[in-house]
């Protein structure tokens, strides 16, 4: 009898919780949300066609499938076809001269598309990278493309700061860090050429810890990044960084990345308030030594561990003035702010004028928790994940926590 | 709410927090908190439920509730091997914590087996002694 009760208790209240699975976002007055796709699951980067078709890379597959296509055949503003297609895990996704390109942690796969911008066979893609760094830590591989016939890959370095041990108390950094090599940095790929791994490629940037956001900048025709900043600066080093330094520091950082640039990961991070490259303690910082004096500086840092996912620069004309060449950041949020509570689960937006911050970051689109700020991320009911934009000058937000999708449109005033 | 539901709840309550202090004493729940709080809430969070993709749970976990010398030997040498926890896989890897002493290592597994149930038993710091010995 009273487990009878007690499971009724419970039934109510986790019928209570799933009832309330949207939420309300916030947006700058004239912005309007609408939720376009729900419940795919780990939807990570996004991609939208010149006719509207939505495509979403997931990391947990559905149905057996990694990649869906959502289509508005009846052209009413809401996505009434569904293709499943892609038998592996990831994170890239970009459309690009005629292909749709898509990655696992592995490699890079592209689609060749029809003029009606049909898939001319979804179970064929041609695999153009493979045998690509995934130790699991910071594994998966975002892309992009730019408009000379390169996809340019993230490859994450498997450490947090390339100590011997890594993530271990007092474990030294190594000098040099080997894992550079094969990782922490940005690879170039031909985009027409299938079967390329390390050796056909080029490492076109390096020091670069886990870059998830990249797009190229067409406005400047350059490549830009959001990377992931180290941990465990006050877990290892309490008498450096307190508590709450640890939850700020280190930067996450935007970058605007030339060929052949090092962004000095392991040996520096960003510190974002006194706005200089500190060495890391594992490489015998103090908080205050800089280092790496060839590295290049962001173009803008962000509170610490936000974790900073996708990066769109604004290319329509849909939105108002001040957006045209600025770019979207989806910050998934963090998860090692605590004691802190969490913070990021929002889309900023940087304002650049040729390729230059003209202001700071303001956030653009809040409410993906469901419920303010959250102390654990787990808490958090939607995590933004993936950007991209659409044929009107809309934008997307995707979501890995509940795999929702929104579209967010500007109404005018 | 009827009484009878408010009853039976209050009773589950009382139930549970008897439960969890069972065979724990405040004083090593009190050391095995703080150490928890120090030492792992940063990944494994302050609930104990983990982080989406990267960091499993600690909650409803066979890792913690069962086997107890698996459980300090994932602390003494850590873990790097790709493992499922309440049906999601993670793979990133945990450093060892060899560096803490047998009582701390008891201490803080005595508090994880006792905060995020299936409740089970304590860990003494021979018992990690032990395992220190066997395997380094
Ligand atoms: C740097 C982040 C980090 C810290 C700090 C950390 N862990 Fe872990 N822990 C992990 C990861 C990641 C895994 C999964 C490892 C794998 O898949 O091989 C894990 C796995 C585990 C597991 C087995 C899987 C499970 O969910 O039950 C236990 C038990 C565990 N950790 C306990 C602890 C305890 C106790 C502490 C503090 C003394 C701690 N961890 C500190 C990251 C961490």
């Amino acid at each position: 009898m009273r487990s009878i009760v007690l499971l009724a208790v419970c039934f109510l209240f986790t019928t209570l919780i799933s009832a309330q699975t949207s939420v309300t976002l916030q947006l700058p007055e004239g912005f309007g949300a609408k939720q376009v796709a729900a419940d795919w699951g780990r939807v990570r980067h996004i991609a939208v066609n010149q006719n509207g078709d939505l495509y979403m890379k997931l990391d947990r597959l559905k149905q057996g499938y990694g990649i869906v296509r959502l289509r508005d055949k009846d052209r009413d503003g809401l996505y009434d076809d569904t293709l499943l297609f892609g038998d592996y895990t990831g994170t890239g996704i970009a459309l690009g001269n005629g292909f749709l390109y898509a990655s696992s942690n592995k490699a890079v796969f592209r689609y060749a598309l029809d003029k009606d911008m049909d898939l001319v066979d979804p179970t064929k893609p041609e695999r153009i990278v493979h045998g690509l760094i995934d130790k699991g830590q910071h594994g998966s591989k975002s892309i992009t493309l730019d408009n000379q016939g390169y996809v340019y890959v993230n490859i994450g370095a498997p450490s947090n700061v390339c100590q011997v041990k890594d993530r271990m108390l007092g474990s030294p950094g190594m000098m040099p860090c080997p894992l550079l090599d094969s990782a922490g940095g940005i690879w170039r790929f031909r985009t027409d050429k299938t079967d390329q791994s390390y050796r056909e490629g080029m490492r076109y940037a390096t020091g670069l810890r886990n870059v998830v956001g990249l797009d190229w900048n067409p406005f400047v025709n350059d490549l830009f990044v959001t990377v992931h900043g180290r941990d465990m600066l006050h877990q290892h080093y309490p008498e450096i960084y307190d508590a709450k330094l640890g939850a700020e520091m280190p930067a996450e950082t935007f970058y605007r990345i030339p060929k052949g640039a090092d962004g000095g990961w392991p040996y520096v991070y960003w510190d974002h308030l006194q706005k200089k490259k500190i060495l890391s303690p594992e490489y015998g910082g103090d908080g205050k030594k800089q280092g790496a004096p060839g590295a290049i500086e962001p173009l803008m840092g962000f509170p610490g561990h936000l974790a900073p996912n996708a990066l769109l620069f604004y290319r329509g004309d849909r939105f108002p003035k001040k957006y045209r060449e600025g770019a979207f950041v989806a910050f998934h949020g963090s998860w090692n702010r605590s004691p802190e509570v969490q913070e990021g689960f929002y889309v900023v937006f940087i304002p650049l004028k040729d390729g230059k911050p003209v202001g700071d970051w303001e956030v653009f689109a809040d409410g993906f928790t469901g419920k303010g700020k959250v102390a654990n991320p787990r808490d958090a009911m939607h995590r933004p994940c993936g950007l991209a934009m659409g044929p009107d000058g809309s934008i997307y937000v995707s979501d890995d926590a509940k795999g929702m999708v929104w579209k967010i449109d500007y109404k005018g005033k | 709410m009827t009484s009878l539901h408010i009853a039976v709840l209050t009773g589950f309550f009382l139930l549970s927090s008897s439960v969890s202090s069972q065979g724990l004493n405040s004083a090593t729940a009190k050391r095995g908190r703080i150490l928890y709080e120090k030492h792992c809430a940063s990944c494994h969070q302050l609930d104990g439920n983990g982080v989406p993709r990267l960091i499993p749970p600690l909650t409803g976990t066979d890792f913690v509730s069962g086997d107890k010398s698996r459980l300090i030997r994932i602390l003494l040498e850590g873990l790097n091997e790709r493992i499922v926890v309440q049906e999601e896989e993670y793979y990133s890897p945990m450093a060892s914590f060899k560096h803490l002493t047998d009582q701390q290592i008891a201490d803080v597994l005595s508090y994880i087996r006792a905060s995020f149930g299936p409740k089970a038993s304590v860990v003494k710091a021979p018992e990690v002694g032990a395992q220190r010995k066997k395997f380094q």
